[in-house]
């Protein structure tokens, strides 16, 4: 693992971090040479503090399309990097049993807590030859059907399960239609919908519409602060229904995708901070607060019976949706 | 003179024009013919030369397939709200009632019950005309609602898919119709109430990846669009031209995704035929 300091030199900087990252190298030059020296030190500590009001004052005023691209950060964690802070003895499962194994989903069983759960999710890569295996992230229906194998054996043995999200969309290809991209998803809908055991989703990066969905019909669902949940990319509902590209940020405006956003329109249930100017800039910070956050749930769910699970999990899905109706003339005309 | 006319705009969403036969003369995209769109009508919006299966209005397909007088349409005062504000070129409610006024229903699901070939079912029918036929709280609300009647009143439910997707201006909310609509089928599931889905072109995104795709039995018409992601999108990934027939009904029953093409005129009569067969028998002896 990389150490903080190098990761922050390495990953790719945003546009909008550039200052605070710009600050923290000139930190680290004035180190080099700061010896002794009492004003030197108190000169480091007095940027240290600025760089610290620096990232508060651009974090605290975020544009949903900044969202979006934080949600997307190349340096972020991603499922293996959550799994391996959050969990012990994780053991990978591979294959769907049909087809084959699908690199951009990865799941198995490991102990949260002492207890094993099942970990399931969208992985992305961090290197070109990485992203090249794991295919940014974007299943095919074999990712989605060795998903939903995982999952009904863990349902088979009564353990909890563990959904991290994180994918730009099901996969768009001729393969994936021709074995039924379609089916896999809503398979995985339908059945998730019933298991009788625990199902936590953490929304961890980016929720690219139904191929996010397929690991998210959970009990609870929670997202990290700078993570974005949508029906469609901005940039698609940009072509779409601008019929422009460029307006990528209005429609990310439009689309009301960011944690916040959701958790007003009671789709998540809780937002779980990240660590200070994002979750790439402290991998193991994040983590920290993402296990408290499933602890909490999960511990609330173990007191439930599989038939209550099953009712809850119906009736908060149930109640997903806005519209209204009057009912001032009958039904039947 | 308007001689042809163009219905709807939103049919590009497939990738393809098809519209329904307005004026008084209609071209067929299948076989170039130029028909007499009162013919077409009398030949359920299906052209006698080629058996091309234009787009059908809603109400003209309830027509044919409800046995005459039994269809009660219901939770016709569900209307949609804007719970995101949402605004592109113009608002979505401005939207919405362009829609209802150029569709003549508040949303893009008809529904009710009634009987097919004296079979008692619950049905809904998807509205293209209306935004083509997109799925925002109302739809997903409206065919969650078929399904748990079908499953109160133990009748199979039919569902006649022709939907874009999710519908972008309820954002999210939209996506979770997917799950809503999902899990009522698995109730049924585990009740054994059949569902017939019925795709009808276009059928795609988040429609075909939820209840479309989820049917006991799936049926399709003649050469419907049927995919996950639209051939624009998946062009743009794979950089190279579509196998022929990319997405079609033909191309889904190849690959093992439809049970069967059905062509328009004997939908009716092969969807009687299979609820007939479906309806849960008890297997048990029933002298003891
Ligand atoms: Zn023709």
């Amino acid at each position: 693992m990389a150490s903080k300091e190098a990761r922050v030199t390495e990953t790719p900087v945003l546009e909008f971090e550039r200052p605070v990252v710009e600050l923290e190298r000139k930190i680290q030059e004035l180190r080099e040479f700061a010896g002794d020296s009492r004003d030197m030190q108190r000169e480091i500590r007095s940027l240290e503090t600025r760089v610290a009001e620096l990232q508060q004052e651009i974090f605290a005023d975020l544009t949903p399309w900044q969202t979006v691209l934080l949600s997307r950060h190349a340096g972020r964690p991603f499922t293996l990097d959550y799994i391996s802070r959050m969990t012990a003895e994780f053991t990978e499962l591979h294959g769907d049993r049909r087809f084959g194994d699908d690199p951009a989903i990865v799941g198995g069983f490991a102990l949260f807590d002492g207890s094993p759960v099942l970990c399931v999710g969208h992985q992305k890569g961090r290197t070109t030859k990485e992203n090249v295996t794991r295919n940014f992230g974007m299943p095919k229906p074999e990712g989605y059907r060795k998903a939903l194998r995982l999952m009904e054996m863990a349902a088979r043995f009564g353990k909890p399960i563990i959904c991290f999200v994180d994918t730009p969309g099901a996969y768009p290809g001729v393969d994936a239609e021709e074995r039924g991209q379609a089916e896999a998803i809503a398979k995985n809908l339908e059945v998730m919908a019933g298991l009788p055991v625990p199902i936590l989703c953490a929304v961890i990066g980016e929720g690219g519409s139904g191929g996010a969905l397929a690991l998210g019909v959970a009990d609870r669902i929670v997202m990290l602060e700078y993570a974005t949940y949508s029906v469609i990319t901005p940039e698609g509902c940009a072509a779409i229904l601008w019929r422009d590209d460029d307006k990528k940020a209005d429609a990310a405006a439009a689309m009301k995708l960011t944690a916040s956003d959701l958790l007003r329109l009671r789709i998540v249930d809780e937002v779980v901070s990240e660590a200070p100017g994002g979750a790439h800039r402290d991998f193991d910070a994040t983590a920290r607060n993402l296990t408290v956050s499933l602890r909490h749930h999960l511990t609330e769910l173990r007191r439930l019976s599989p038939g209550e699970l099953q009712e809850q999990r119906y009736q908060k899905f149930r109640e997903m949706g806005a519209f209204v109706e009057s009912t001032e003339r009958p039904e039947s005309r | 003179m308007a001689w042809y006319k163009r219905t709807q705009d939103d049919d590009e969403v497939a990738g393809e024009k098809r519209s329904v036969p307005v004026g008084v003369f209609t071209k067929c995209p299948g076989c170039r013919e130029t028909l007499l769109t009162a013919d077409l009508k009398a030949n359920a919006d299906v052209c006698p030369k080629c058996d091309h299966h234009f787009l059908m209005g809603t109400r003209a397909r309830v027509a044919l397939i409800m046995d005459e007088g039994s269809f009660v349409e219901v939770d016709t005062r569900i209307e949609s709200l804007d719970p995101l504000g949402f605004r592109d070129s113009k608002r979505y409610p401005d939207r919405v009632r362009a829609a209802w006024r150029q569709a003549g229903t508040p949303d893009a699901l008809i529904s009710g019950w009634g009987t097919v070939g004296a079979v008692p079912v619950e049905a809904g029918f998807f509205a293209f005309e209306f935004m083509g036929g997109s799925m925002g709280s109302v739809v997903g609300e409206k065919v969650t609602r078929v399904f748990e009647r079908a499953l109160e009143r133990r009748v199979p439910a039919l569902i006649f898919c022709a939907s874009g997707g999710a519908r972008m201006q309820e954002g999210v909310l939209s996506l979770m119709q997917m799950a809503k609509t999902s899990a009522a089928i698995s109730r049924m599931r585990q009740a054994a109430v059949p569902l017939v889905s019925i795709l009808l072109h276009p059928t795609t995104g988040g429609v075909a990846a939820s209840f479309a795709m989820l049917g006991d039995v799936i049926v399709a018409e003649p050469k419907a669009l049927i995919g996950f992601a639209g051939a624009r999108v998946i062009q743009n990934t794979i950089r190279q031209s579509l196998p022929p027939g990319f997405q079609r009904a033909e191309f889904l029953l190849k690959h093992g995704f439809v049970d069967c093409i059905v062509h328009r005129r004997e939908m009716k009569d092969s969807l009687t035929r299979l609820m007939r067969m479906l309806i849960p028998t008890d297997t048990r002896a029933t002298a003891s």
